[in-house]
């Protein structure tokens, strides 16, 4: 039983989520195979032969695969992966883009954010937004799913010596291309990874009232995010969102500033281990999943805390 | 050109779910129902590249049991010309939907697809992906805007980082993000007339799509409960807490 694991990376340099998916491969047993596809992929394939646990990395170098538009990925996966028992990708956007097609062309279902393995073929995973977790048995022949990141620990970087081979399996659909991409700069960590998130809703009251929420994350090294509300306010970028529809979080320590607590937005965080809750409502729902809990105005709060820290 | 929308009836987004006491499955008993968030921007891009003069038509397709008639006529009402409804009782996975769309795209002939991201019931994010597989059209997941340019559509997606615009021929398929626009509401006079468009109800067997399950359903459980927490009256007595009690700065 050999298991596909395909990686998440920028051709540069492989992704954190990559390394979470490798532990989920590892639970279900059997030799875990890497599969990098893209094109110039040398270095990020060189970073997947080193991770812990991992037997063999196949590298698929084309310039069909630079993007790693669906369209190519699903054709690549789907041939390559027959010869599999599991075929796992991160719960990112570009897993979440290109593993349906490979699985409808294998023509098997596919199952989404996993967060538990309990055996090769049962595996457990949050529904309706997180408010339950179903645990779902698969007869396809081959099994199919993307993993989320935050319920499994990250795989060691370093102490492993794959051998890689290349796989000389072009594919071009032909039918897409990559036209521009607009990627949202920051030098805080990045949300899915960071120990420390600081969010903040609607509020805050306008975008430049976040100022206040990257001075405190600066001071610990926090990530920043916001709520649905918040991005649709047009305060932050929507990459910021995390919640049900946006990116899920699970750190050590989450602050909720601002925000009420809609069930959108505890499907993205309430998996975390601390949460704190600054707002002036004492009736938001947000208490009742914080573990500590501050009634208070955010203007004032907020400046506190940063000189506190 | 033609635009086909599917849609589907799930759980209204403000309910609270409860899971059974037997942990067979969640409890749908007298629950709200209401068409999916995501499939309501669907309907409103449809409807708005209509209005643009870039779309002629525009098809609602939806799967379900006889009930789910009520959200093929809320977007007749948005703005739809016409529906079709598969009718079923099961439970279906998303590559049986996707199946079951292909046939109706087969038919039909769309243009351009247009789906929600994801259910909000199952939150699986697969159906419009598959539907790209088994008809081989290209994909623009994720979508914040979608701009039809002579044979091709530019979408812009939604991704970690940030967006990226991709271009593909058509026909093809769309799925959209919650800021691709904002749905409008049904008006009272629109909501009558949707009652004389056309609805025309098929079966999975019409289709010839085997209606067959592989993935089945273990047990149902409610997530950990978070134990309770507690008020802090200042933000020293919070940062004091966070040091020493939880240890997590």
């Amino acid at each position: 039983m050999a298991i596909l694991v395909i990686a998440e990376h920028d051709n540069a340099t492989l992704k954190g989520a990559t390394l979470n998916t490798i532990t989920a491969a590892a639970k279900i047993g059997g030799d875990v195979e890497v599969l990098v596809a893209g094109s110039g992929c040398g270095a990020a394939a060189e970073a997947a032969a080193k991770v812990a646990g991992v037997s063999k990395v196949l590298v698929a170098d084309n310039a069909a695969y630079e993007y790693q538009l669906a369209e190519n990925m699903g054709e690549l996966v789907a041939e390559l992966g027959k010869g599999y028992s599991h075929i796992l990708a991160a719960a990112t956007t570009t897993g979440k883009d290109f593993l349906p097609r490979a699985a409808a062309l294998l023509d098997v279902n596919m199952i989404s954010e996993v967060i538990g393995v309990e055996g090769e073929d049962t595996f457990v995973r949050p529904i309706y937004a997180g408010n339950a977790i179903a645990t779902v048995k698969s007869s396809d022949s081959i099994k199919v799913m993307t993993v989320r990141g935050t319920a499994f620990d990250a795989a060691a970087a370093e102490g492993g010596s794959a051998a890689t081979e290349s796989v000389d399996i072009a594919k071009d659909a032909g039918v897409s291309a990559f036209a521009s991409e607009e990627l949202a700069k920051s030098d805080r960590p990045e949300l899915t990874a960071a120990s420390v998130v600081i969010s903040g809703g609607r509020g805050m009251g306008n975008g430049d009232n976040f100022e206040m929420l990257y001075k405190v994350a600066d001071k610990i090294g926090a990530a920043v995010g916001a709520s649905r509300a918040a991005v649709d306010a047009g305060f932050v970028p929507n990459d910021m969102q995390v919640g049900q529809t946006g990116k899920i979080v699970a750190p050590d320590l989450y602050v909720a500033v601002g925000i009420s607590g809609a069930i959108q937005h505890l499907a993205g965080m309430k998996d975390s281990k601390v949460i704190v809750a600054i707002n002036k409502d004492e009736e938001a729902p947000i208490f009742q999943v914080a573990d500590y809990g501050l009634v208070a105005d955010l203007f004032d709060a907020v400046p506190e805390l940063e000189s506190a820290l | 050109m033609k635009v086909l929308v599917a849609v589907k009836r799930v759980i209204d987004y403000n309910v609270k779910v409860r899971v059974k006491a037997d942990n067979s499955d969640v409890d749908l008993t007298n629950v709200k129902m209401a068409m999916n968030p995501f499939c309501e921007i669907a309907v409103e891009e449809a409807v708005r590249l209509k209005e643009k003069g870039v779309a002629s038509e525009i098809v609602v397709v939806s799967i379900g049991p006889k009930v789910a008639q009520e959200q093929i006529r809320t977007a007749l009402a948005l703005g739809a010309d016409r529906g079709i409804l598969i009718e079923t009782e099961e439970k279906l996975e998303p590559l049986t939907v996707a199946k079951l769309l292909k046939g109706v795209v087969e038919k039909e002939q769309p243009q351009i697809v247009l789906m929600g991201k994801q259910t909000i019931d199952s939150d699986n994010n697969q159906t419009g992906q598959m539907l790209g597989a088994l008809t081989g059209m290209p994909q623009g997941t994720f979508a914040s805007e979608v701009a039809v340019d002579g044979d091709k559509v530019n979408v812009t997606r939604e991704i970690d980082g940030g967006l990226r615009t991709v271009a593909l021929n058509l026909p093809a398929i769309v799925t959209t993000d919650l800021r691709l626009n904002e749905p409008r509401y049904a008006s009272l006079p629109n909501i009558m007339k949707a009652k004389r468009k056309p609805l025309d109800t098929t079966t999975p067997a019409d289709l010839g799509v085997e209606v067959k399950s592989t993935l089945s359903l273990v047990k149902v459980t409610p997530p950990a409960e978070r134990s309770a927490g507690i008020k802090v009256d200042s933000v020293a007595t919070l940062v004091d807490k966070l040091k020493n009690d939880a240890k997590v700065l």
